[in-house]
């Protein structure tokens, strides 16, 4: 049953960076720190798998290395059965299409000097030239509808629009080249709660929808519980514990999990809703 | 402080719009309202108008009822609307003091911590002994639970964790001995840890020092971990008020249903989100704001804004079908 390989597995990943302790000691000390230490996972097709922890436990990090961003000191990132790190720039420009991200800020996240139809239809001027402009905007014009924005979002620019609008367009330049694996960072922690809620049905739907893979980073508990599979808790470089969503948030053995669930302000839960 | 239909008034260039409209609300000594509210919903105006900190050319009515309380030396109501600059001056900082969500925008970042407090008290009680300002600078450190405040004083803001600026941030704050806080978003840039510990240390100083607190968030978990009271604000106004735990448990105007419905909890649940988004100022539906978002929209929403519903009660909201 489970004979299927993972999409995405690390193995060992490690990063370290030099501490600056201020302006001309950095290079001279020599000491490092781990923004990730030796961690290993596999995500599985099709699943949402979760990265919780506070800022600067190296979340984001890791996500930049799996995405090659970022280069690793050491370790594997192996994907559809490739190892990323042995690929030629052109072998992993050619791997990137199936690798998408979605970024916290809207805001920053869209060039705003470039129309709506541009940023989307972008990552298919470079992944796809054989497709003309005309071709390229109208796919364009096909995923924005799908996200939830009408073609008259086209020709205008990422200003005009809400923040909850501007990751819809986010998502949909993620999704032009129908990726495999998507990663989000963070996707909904700048939007309000009510279009926070909408975002995040969104991706559930569309991934049932695109058959996609998410790594999903987070420091929101609540929000990760909604839509995870497996939940890695990480601090200080290291997956304090992962596993099964439900065991992580309903018997955590890690006393960080604990308190970290116990720091989460909850509202009361409401019989008559 | 008691405030009785408060509405501010913005000229610019798409015409005149209200981010505070007809908001009344009331604050004892000891006790903590909070307003929640998503963007745009006019709860960071309401707290700049409390603190007489409006833009040039806005325009504010209705009463700002402020009661410094009986042991300070004057002990004469006054409506804070009716001040000029110089009077805004000696009530901003000491009586109404402000604390925001980015401790690092509002520290000044080339001056150590230290000096900023001492700036806060002077700018209020000048002419004060050396000595005795120092010893109110450590008394305003520990107040707020900074550990280690001889050296903390002498750090810059830069080189202060998130939490302990905040800290630093809410010592300043309370240097002046004020008897309203208004905290806005103060934790929202914190990591859950760092934030528990500074609802906490906010709950108990409103306690001991009998603080009013205003406490200004779009989270609902958090309000319901440090308010007595909440108002849910939308486009300008409040539509719901009453006790924490009445408004979450029992909530009465379909907005503060649908938030309550959008909040991601820890239990897995069907997020249902509100559909559209909130209403530019500038281009508000008739009647009530909230109509063309509601499920249970109806004709006579759109005829005049809904009063209060049970009017002179305890829990009530802006809705007709109430």
């Amino acid at each position: 049953m489970t004979a299927q390989p993972p999409l995405l597995e690390v193995q060992s990943l490690r990063k370290t960076y030099a501490r600056a302790t201020g302006v001309f000691a950095a290079a001279s000390t020599g000491e490092r720190f781990s923004a990730v230490d030796d961690v290993s996972f596999q995500v599985q097709t099709g699943e949402t798998f979760a990265i919780v922890g506070e800022s600067g436990c190296g979340k984001t990090t890791l996500a930049r290395m799996i995405l090659r961003l970022i280069e690793p000191d050491t370790g594997k990132i192996l994907f559809d059965g490739q190892d990323l790190r042995l690929l030629s720039p052109r072998e992993l420009t050619r791997q990137r299409r199936a690798m998408q991200m979605i970024f916290q800020d809207p805001f920053a996240s869209l060039n705003p000097r470039m129309r709506v139809g541009e940023i989307v239809a972008e990552p298919l001027a470079i992944h796809h030239a054989e497709l003309n402009k005309k071709q390229r905007l109208d796919r364009a014009a096909e995923i924005l509808n799908r996200v939830g924005l009408k073609e008259d979002a086209i020709p205008r620019y990422p200003h005009e629009f809400s923040g909850g609008q501007r990751q819809r367009i986010g998502i949909a330049r993620a999704l032009i080249l129908r990726p495999k694996l998507i990663v989000a960072d963070e996707p909904v922690s700048a939007l309000d709660v009510s279009v926070g809620a909408q975002v995040l049905l969104l991706l559930q739907e569309l991934q049932q929808e695109f058959s996609l893979t998410y790594l999903f980073i987070s420091h929101s508990l609540p929000v990760v519980a909604q839509l995870a599979d497996h939940i890695a808790v990480m601090r200080a470089g290291k997956f304090v514990e992962f596993g099964p969503a439900e065991f992580i948030l309903r018997s955590p053995t890690a006393d960080y999990t604990r308190t970290l669930l116990a720091a989460v302000p909850e509202v009361p839960r409401q019989p008559n809703l | 402080m008691i405030v009785r239909n408060l509405t501010v008034e913005l000229r610019t260039q798409t015409g005149a719009l209200k981010p505070v409209n007809e908001v009344s609300l009331q604050i004892e000594p000891g006790q903590s309202l909070g307003i929640v509210g998503e963007s745009g919903s006019g709860k960071t105006m309401l707290s700049m108008a409390l603190m007489g900190l409006i833009p040039p050319g806005g325009r504010v009515t209705g009463e700002m009822l402020f009661h410094p309380g009986t042991d300070s030396p004057n002990d004469s109501q006054k409506n804070l609307r009716e001040l000029d600059e110089a009077g805004w001056r000696s009530v901003r900082g000491r009586e109404i003091a402000m604390i925001f969500q980015e401790p690092m925008t509002s520290l000044n970042p080339v001056l150590r911590i230290g000096a900023q407090i001492e700036e806060a008290i002077l700018a209020h009680e000048s002419g004060i002994a050396r000595e005795v300002l120092h010893a109110r600078v450590m008394a305003a450190l520990q107040q707020a639970a900074v550990p280690e405040p001889e050296f903390r004083a002498r750090q810059y803001p830069h080189q202060l964790s998130g939490g302990l600026r905040q800290r630093a941030m809410i010592a300043m704050a309370l240097a002046a001995k004020p008897k309203l806080l208004i905290a806005d978003e103060p934790t929202t840039a914190l990591d859950v840890t760092v934030q528990k510990q500074i609802l906490e240390l906010l709950d108990r100083l409103r306690r001991e020092m009998q603080l009013g607190l205003l406490f200004i968030t779009h989270d609902l978990g958090v309000v319901a971990s440090v308010a007595d009271r909440v108002a849910v604000m939308y486009a300008g106004r409040i539509i719901e008020e009453g006790a924490t735990g009445e408004v979450l448990l029992n909530p009465q105007h379909p907005y503060t249903q649908g938030l309550l419905a959008a909040s991601p909890r820890l239990q897995r649940a069907k997020l249902l989100p509100i559909p559209g988004t909130v209403p530019q100022l500038t281009q508000l539906p008739p009647g009530c704001s909230f109509g063309p978002r509601c499920a249970f929209h109806r004709h006579d929403c759109d005829e005049a804004i809904p009063s209060f519903r049970p009017p002179q009660s305890d829990h009530a909201a802006r809705c007709v079908l109430l």
